[in-house]
């Protein structure tokens, strides 16, 4: 009992000691959000999983055992504690798969984010920091990538590049991009125009330290959020582009592209398909859950100190 | 002597572009205005809303451009149109802003943000940078500890301070204050005005004292001019100013002032008894 009590009491006590760090105190906003925490421990897992497949995954993600086709998962008649989660249409364990399968859609959507994040805040911050003709240009361009429908447009990049992984993913992250360039065109508007900046030009910071140092590091919260949100977009886009047969190749165990595979079996094996779908709704959900977190203990008109 | 800061029939427009419906419009922000400061003298300039005072101090600190006119800083002439500026031109002439809460980097801290001004116009070794940040922090009344904080840490009173200590980091010749005092309370407006006071006789500061305040005006100032619609109607020293106004704007400016002597009060309570 009094153990608890003490727990309960020393936070406090610390916080009215010392001002809390930056880290702390953003810890202390986010684990306020049960969801985002929930969301955080099972992309902790997922990240795991990718990293150490090749020592968690009980077999090879491509060989085909000739023997046990369509074989369903282990509580079902039939199954097997060797395929916990059944096989597919040419004897592949699905776990595993699934397993490999993470580190293409984690690799996707970092390759995604990190590309649509860097152009897309360099041309926003070109065009909000000097307005004018620029601006201009630079906007209605993204109005025009923003009036396609998304995966329209990332098909028919994909159609011109060629299939593949990888031209998927800068199909994605072009995709991707006019949302991050709208996001800092707007932050920085709002930004460039405060005394702060005023009084680093009078003290004679150029344009470039202006824009870099000065205002950016203030515009970082919302993209930061945008961010995790737009990893979660490129791993469905990903796997929409697989499922059509335009991003990655058989026998590549991107999620995706294993629905598309087990179209056919939809009928006959419910595990084929529903496995990979839940792979990618639960990746997703958590990376969402997570961004939600971020947004509340990022934003500080949330906060109450 | 040359005095520091002389202007000479300043002007500034803003040109609002039209659109299919409107015409294009000027609007005539400042309307040809001439005043000097001598060194270690302050200048006030007084005025309602919108009367152009932000515009002035925004020429005199060269953030914005003149239209016509000129301006000597040093019995230099500037013209930030013509050449951009060097940066021994920009040390001479800083500024502090009303809203403390809107004039420091809340990503910086305290520290960064005083060395800032030295690390772009000098090439001090960064250990003195530090050195002469902390000695400036001393100045303006502010402890060793408050050098790796965060604005956000600091009241109102405290980031005014910070700013100052900012603005005073490159030695400028002119410091333009503008409405330095308006978002504190009463005591630490008295505080931060003190302490601009005894930094004047310290480093003989030439001010340019932006404000609508008149007791604070009254206080501070040398030289008085008042403002009303982009011109300067009064123009004076202080006691020339507050003793005989001339404009029939300045008095009724003064007239507005609200007093609180016991004499004034009883007046109005005299009145609102009568009523």
């Amino acid at each position: 009992m009094t153990a608890i009590e003490s727990k309960a009491v020393d936070p406090k006590v610390a916080e009215a000691k010392a001002p809390p760090s930056g880290l702390s105190e953003f810890w202390f906003y986010f684990s306020r959000n049960k969801g985002a925490v929930i969301g955080l421990v099972v992309f902790l897992i997922i990240l795991f999983v990718a990293i150490f497949a090749p020592i968690v995954a009980p077999h090879s993600p491509s060989v085909q055992n000739r023997d046990m086709l369509l074989m369903p998962p282990v509580w079902q008649a039939g199954g097997s504690w060797g395929h916990i989660l059944g096989t597919d249409a040419v004897g592949r364990d699905i776990l595993s798969r699934l397993i490999y399968g993470a580190r293409f859609s984690l690799f996707i959507g970092l390759v995604v984010v990190t590309l649509s994040v860097i152009s897309g805040v360099l041309i926003g911050l070109v065009a909000g920091y000097f307005r004018g003709r620029v601006d201009t240009f630079i906007m209605r361009i993204m109005d025009i990538i923003l009036a396609f429908p998304s995966l329209l447009l990332a098909l028919v990049l994909v159609a011109v590049l060629g299939p593949g992984l990888l031209n998927a993913m800068i199909a994605i992250s072009l995709v991707n991009q006019p949302h991050f360039v709208r996001l800092t065109r707007a932050a920085v508007m709002t930004e460039r125009t405060k005394d702060y900046v005023v009084g680093s030009k009078v003290a004679g910071a150029g344009t470039l330290r202006l824009m870099f140092l000065t205002i950016l590091p203030n515009c970082l919260a919302p993209l930061i959020v945008q961010a995790t949100l737009a990893f979660s977009a490129a791993i469905l886009d990903a796997a929409a582009l697989g499922f059509l047969g335009m991003g990655a190749q058989p026998p590549t165990p991107e999620w995706g592209t294993m629905l598309a595979e087990a179209r056919e079996f939809i009928q006959r094996a419910w595990w084929v398909v529903t496995f990979p779908g839940l792979a990618i709704l639960i990746t997703v959900l958590a990376i969402n859950l997570m961004g939600d977190g971020l947004r509340d203990a990022l934003d500080p008109k949330l906060k109450r100190s | 002597m040359t005095p520091v800061l002389e202007a000479r029939n300043l002007k500034r427009d803003y040109h609002i572009p039209g659109s299919l419906l409107k015409k294009a419009k000027t609007v005539h922000a400042v309307k040809g205005v001439s005043f000097k400061v001598e060194q270690g003298k302050t200048l006030s300039i007084v005025g309602e809303s919108g009367c152009g005072k932000s515009t002035l101090a925004r020429m005199v600190t060269m953030i914005d451009p003149v239209t016509s006119g000129e301006m000597l800083i040093d019995g230099q002439k500037v013209d930030i149109v013509a050449e951009p500026l060097s940066s021994d031109m920009r040390s001479k002439v800083q500024i502090v802003f009303q809203n403390p809460y809107g004039s420091l980097n809340p990503r910086k801290k305290i520290g960064d943000i005083l060395t800032e001004p030295l690390i772009i116009n000098t090439k001090i070794p960064a250990a003195e940078r530090r050195d002469r940040a902390m000695a400036m922090l001393k100045k303006v009344g502010l402890e060793e500890k408050h050098y790796s904080r965060y604005p956000h840490m600091f009241s109102g009173g405290q980031r005014q301070r910070v700013a100052i200590a900012r603005a005073l980091m490159l030695n400028p010749r002119l410091l333009v204050l503008d409405e330095p005092v308006s978002a504190l309370d009463l005591s630490v407006q008295a505080q931060v005005l003190n302490l601009l006071a005894d930094l004047q006789e310290e480093f003989h500061l030439t001010y340019v004292f932006i404000s609508h305040d008149l007791s604070v005006v009254r206080h501070i100032s040398d030289d008085v001019m008042v403002m009303y619609f982009g011109e300067a109607v009064e123009y004076g020293s202080r006691d020339q100013v507050f003793g005989d106004p001339q404009h029939s704007y300045t008095k009724t400016l003064f007239a507005a002032t609200p007093r609180v002597d016991v004499e004034a009060i009883k007046a109005r309570l005299e009145r609102r008894k009568r009523a």
